[in-house]
């Protein structure tokens, strides 16, 4: 285990383990809680759960975000749903199920113990959201509702029409507002986190700037908390809102925390494709859509014919035809995949040939219309108004796009990251989802670490560790001030002329073609080159109109993208030092004769943990993975 | 095609605003109102110029970040649909738009289209909650609650608290926002213990932050981007005499 810290896994046997570990956690006196300063980086899912319930504890909470409103984090664009193993359903769903889907979904590259305990909680999740005023889905008879999602057989996921993310966190939202009110919690709307402070090792502050002003500010506290949400907005185009970013993460890998499988990016089958220069996001189409739509593309390759003028017997329902098993609803991955191998051997439809039907005929036709606008009336809307389209009379187009990131700072079982006192929640980290993540599985996992997990390990850690306060002007504040606002200077300064976005968008098709849905040596060495050329020229070329105070949007954007190169690179790396296909990563040399991923659990069953190298190449370090529960398989979806 | 953008520049709000004008030359009708602002900024910073301030983030109709006045109206002429869901394909070639920003006491103004919303927050911490801690939570089946009465409990539920109903009504009133969020808790077995509570602590917060009060013009319903219906203002002054 050269270099990675101690996992800190449970012993015993899997099941249980986390109840036997929090019974075991030292505990702090409510007292001495309300003189201990927390930092919690984030209103998403992950951030907003975590500040309501350590306020709640009687910790003093200080909230940051970039938004101006916690209630506009990422998360509100979850669509599909949430899930969680009750077993009462008589399709036979399970805790153990759901554990194992998970690890199966993610490829077998996930900590068991972590699977374990979030199909053990996930469960309370859905009392605590439903407690909160969640609108969940229900039936007439007045339960909770549940649907299918990808990778699974069972109906385990619960939902809010498409809106799921949306009303969880409304749900987080408003219970961190009511700590707001109680005066438990500071909240610190529009700050961006630019450094994080480190003394002795340990994570004690952050660095901000405050986006109206302008003013650098230094935030101290005995932990830090970054919730701080994806990365996939390196490729530009991503169903991710446009001001996600990695910087926070980055940030704190410079400073010593190791980077977990940064290649592994879900590339999500189901999105609104492309069209013009000038486009700005892809829109997801809730994979949910896939319990009722039928996906095809013409037989025939380069058939122009409309989806009407083509008869059924020259349709191929491809998913259906090569997985029979899971048909439509094989995971994200292989969806993917299939739908890019077709387009690119050109059966593809629309502009350039780049989307697959999604159609909702048969649906519509058995159930009525209105049964589907009551089910996915939202995204139908959404569909219509981005595309021009009507989807209940043309099937829709769909494309895959990224979307969901699974690497993220390596934490431990507690979610502490190789930095003392840094814990990293939600999809910031390197979660339970291993080389895929299973649908309607980020949301649970987001929650679970915010609502449940975080509150307990940190009280632990806490207990623990004796700290004192640190006061701004301690020398490693004043340090961290400085390369911020040197790094702010150096992009005002450099007398460019070339707007941010030019390069964001060149660095982002670059990155789709690298180390996308799939990936080769020779394109991820030459990837990783054209990467560092483009880095160079954006540090020399950039131009960043305004100064540092007031509004500065360009300025935001400029020091994001400045992260997502050194990201980028490792990414890039990552992937070519993976030698295998798992997951969402799909090396071409690593396939099986039928095109399917092959793994290679001799030599990978572990995860990357990247440490930062100042004066070179990054060092690989591996926290090897171990499976008693269940035992690794190939995984098929025929 | 062609499009005039009249948009409102003002620095910040000590100093006085004016409209500029920009011509986008050949802009493809596929793109949203905000890309084509994007395609300006680009321009403008080429040029050496300030790009133009505006909120956005998800730009998929669900943040609640976005929001201005396209030709006098809040996120602009489609109904039902916020700003970043404009496609430049519902206007003529040629075209003027007139871009400014919400307009009130409650929201001050940051910077050319950017206005200060955070008194919304603190309308939810003064009331817009159930009080519960994690933990607590019974099994989420022991309240049945009925699909219809959940389906509307959802429908006020999904207010993105955008802002354009306060910023289109005369009297800047924020009654829609607060009553869809008594709404939605308020029909839900869960937030019955605090209702008149709630109701009475938000309608209250709604003044000190210096919001107007509703006089019925109904503007509100006609611009809310999730179609939430006034009669649940109505509902609300019902709910205020529990
Ligand atoms: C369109 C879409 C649909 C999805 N649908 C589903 C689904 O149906 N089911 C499912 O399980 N998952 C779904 N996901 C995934 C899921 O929504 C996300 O993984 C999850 O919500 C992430 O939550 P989070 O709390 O980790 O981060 P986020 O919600 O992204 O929050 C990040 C927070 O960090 C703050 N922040 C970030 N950087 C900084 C900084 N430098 N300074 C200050 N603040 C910062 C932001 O302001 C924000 O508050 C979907 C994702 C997308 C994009
Ligand atoms: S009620 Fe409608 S218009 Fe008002 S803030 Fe909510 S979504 Fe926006
Ligand atoms: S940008 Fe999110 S609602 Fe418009």
């Amino acid at each position: 285990m050269s270099g990675c810290p101690d996992p800190r896994l449970p012993g015993g046997p899997t099941a249980g383990a986390w109840q036997r570990c929090k019974e075991g956690f030292p505990l702090i006196s409510p007292v001495r809680k309300g003189q201990i300063d927390l930092l919690v980086v984030g209103t998403g899912l992950a951030g907003a759960s975590a500040a309501a319930t350590l306020a709640q504890q009687g910790y003093r909470v200080t909230v940051l975000t970039y938004h101006d409103s916690p209630r506009r984090a990422h998360s509100v664009a979850a669509q599909g749903g949430i899930n969680a193993a009750r077993p009462v359903a008589v399709d036979g769903d399970s805790i153990h199920r759901l554990f194992a889907d998970t690890l199966r979904g993610g490829d077998f590259r996930a900590r068991e113990a972590g699977c374990r305990r979030l199909a053990e909680i996930s469960s309370g999740i859905i009392d605590q959201c439903v407690a909160q005023g969640v609108p969940f889905a229900r039936e007439y008879g007045g339960s909770l509702a549940t649907r299918s999602f990808g990778g699974a057989l069972v109906s385990r996921t619960f939902y809010a029409r498409g809106q799921t993310g949306q009303q969880l966190l409304y749900g987080a939202y408003q219970a961190l507002m009511r700590q707001v009110e109680l005066g438990r919690v500071t909240l610190l709307p529009r700050h961006d986190l630019l450094e994080l402070i480190t003394v002795d090792g340990v994570a004690r502050g952050v660095v901000t700037r405050q986006t109206h002003t302008g003013e650098l500010e230094v935030h101290t506290a005995r932990a830090v908390l970054l919730c701080t949400g994806g990365y996939s907005n390196v490729y530009f185009l991503s169903t991710n809102a446009l001001k996600s970013n990695a910087s926070a993460i980055w940030r704190a890998h410079r400073k010593g925390a190791l980077f977990a499988n940064p290649c592994f990016t879900q590339i999500h089958p189901t999105c609104i494709p492309s069209g013009d220069a000038y486009q700005s996001k892809l829109t997801l189409m809730s994979e949910s859509l896939r319990n009722d739509g039928r996906i095809w593309l013409p037989k025939q390759a380069g058939d122009n014919r409309t989806a009407h003028e083509i008869p059924e017997q020259e349709r191929d329902y491809f998913l259906e035809r090569m997985y029979p098993t899971y048909g439509n609803m094989t995971p994200r991955d292989v969806a993917s995949r299939r739908a890019r191998e077709l387009c690119n051997a050109g059966h593809g439809v629309g502009p350039g040939g780049r989307s697959v039907y999604l159609d909702l005929t048969d649906a519509i036709k058995t159930e009525g219309r209105d049964a589907i606008a009551a089910r996915y009336g939202n995204l139908m809307t959404m569909y219509e108004r981005i595309s021009g389209d009507d989807p209940y009379r043309t099937p829709m187009r769909i494309y895959p796009a990224p979307h969901y990131t699974m690497g993220g700072l390596w934490v431990d079982y507690q979610l502490m990251s190789s930095i003392p006192g840094l814990f990293v929640l939600g999809e910031a980290n390197y979660s339970e989802h291993g080389a895929n993540r299973l649908g309607a599985s980020a949301l649970m996992q987001g929650l679970a670490d915010g609502y449940f997990i975080a509150p307990a390990t940190v009280t632990a850690w806490l207990a623990g560790t004796p700290g004192s306060d640190l006061t701004s002007d301690h020398p490693a504040c004043r340090e961290a001030l400085n390369s911020a606002r040197a790094r702010i200077g150096q992009l005002l300064d450099n007398g460019g002329h070339r707007p941010v976005d030019v390069f964001h968008r060149e660095l982002g098709a670059l990155m789709i073609d690298r180390c996308g849905i799939s990936r080769h040596a020779e394109g991820l060495r030459d990837g990783l080159q054209r990467v560092a050329q483009l880095e160079a020229q954006f540090q020399n070329e950039v131009r960043v109109p305004g100064g540092p105070e007031g509004p500065n949007p360009e300025l935001e954007k400029a020091l994001r993208v400045n992260d997502f190169f050194g990201l980028a690179q490792l990414m890039l790396r990552d992937a070519l030092a993976r030698e295998e296909s798992c997951g969402a990563h799909f090396r071409e040399e690593h396939q099986s004769a039928e095109g399917e991923a092959q793994r290679d659990d001799v030599n990978f069953a572990h995860i990357a943990a990247w440490e930062f190298n100042d004066y070179g190449d990054p060092i690989r370090h591996q926290e090897p993975l171990q499976f008693t529960d269940l035992q690794p398989t190939t995984r098929s979806y025929r | 095609m062609k499009l005039t953008l009249r948009i409102w520049r003002q620095q910040d709000r000590k100093q006085s605003g004016a409209y500029e004008e920009h011509v986008l030359e050949s802009v493809s009708p596929e793109l949203s109102l905000l890309e084509a602002l994007d395609q300006l900024n680009e321009q403008l910073i080429s040029d050496g110029q300030r790009p133009v301030s505006f909120e956005h983030d998800c730009r998929e109709g669900i943040c609640g970040s976005c929001g201005f006045l396209v030709n006098g109206q809040a996120h602009g002429p489609r109904t039902a649909t916020s700003v970043c869901q404009l496609y430049l394909r519902s206007f003529g070639d040629g075209e003027v738009l007139t871009l400014e920003p919400w307009r009130a006491t409650a929201f001050p103004l940051i910077q050319d289209l950017m206005v200060d919303r955070s008194s919304l927050d603190r309308l939810i911490a003064a009331g817009g909650y159930c009080s519960t801690g994690t933990g607590q939570a019974p099994d989420g089946n022991a309240l049945p609650i009925g699909r219809d009465q959940a389906t509307r409990a959802f429908d006020t539920a999904t207010c993105i608290g955008c802002g354009a109903c306060v910023a289109s009504c005369r009297n800047a009133s924020a009654s829609l926002f607060v009553a869809a969020k008594l709404a939605h808790l308020g029909q839900l077995p869960q937030g019955q213990p605090e209702r008149g509570k709630r109701s009475r602590a938000m309608q209250e917060r709604m003044q000190q932050e210096g919001f107007g009060s509703c006089s019925s013009n109904l503007e509100c319903e006609a611009v809310c981007p999730q179609e939430i219906s006034a009669d649940w203002i109505s509902w609300m002054n019902r709910e205020s005499r529990r």
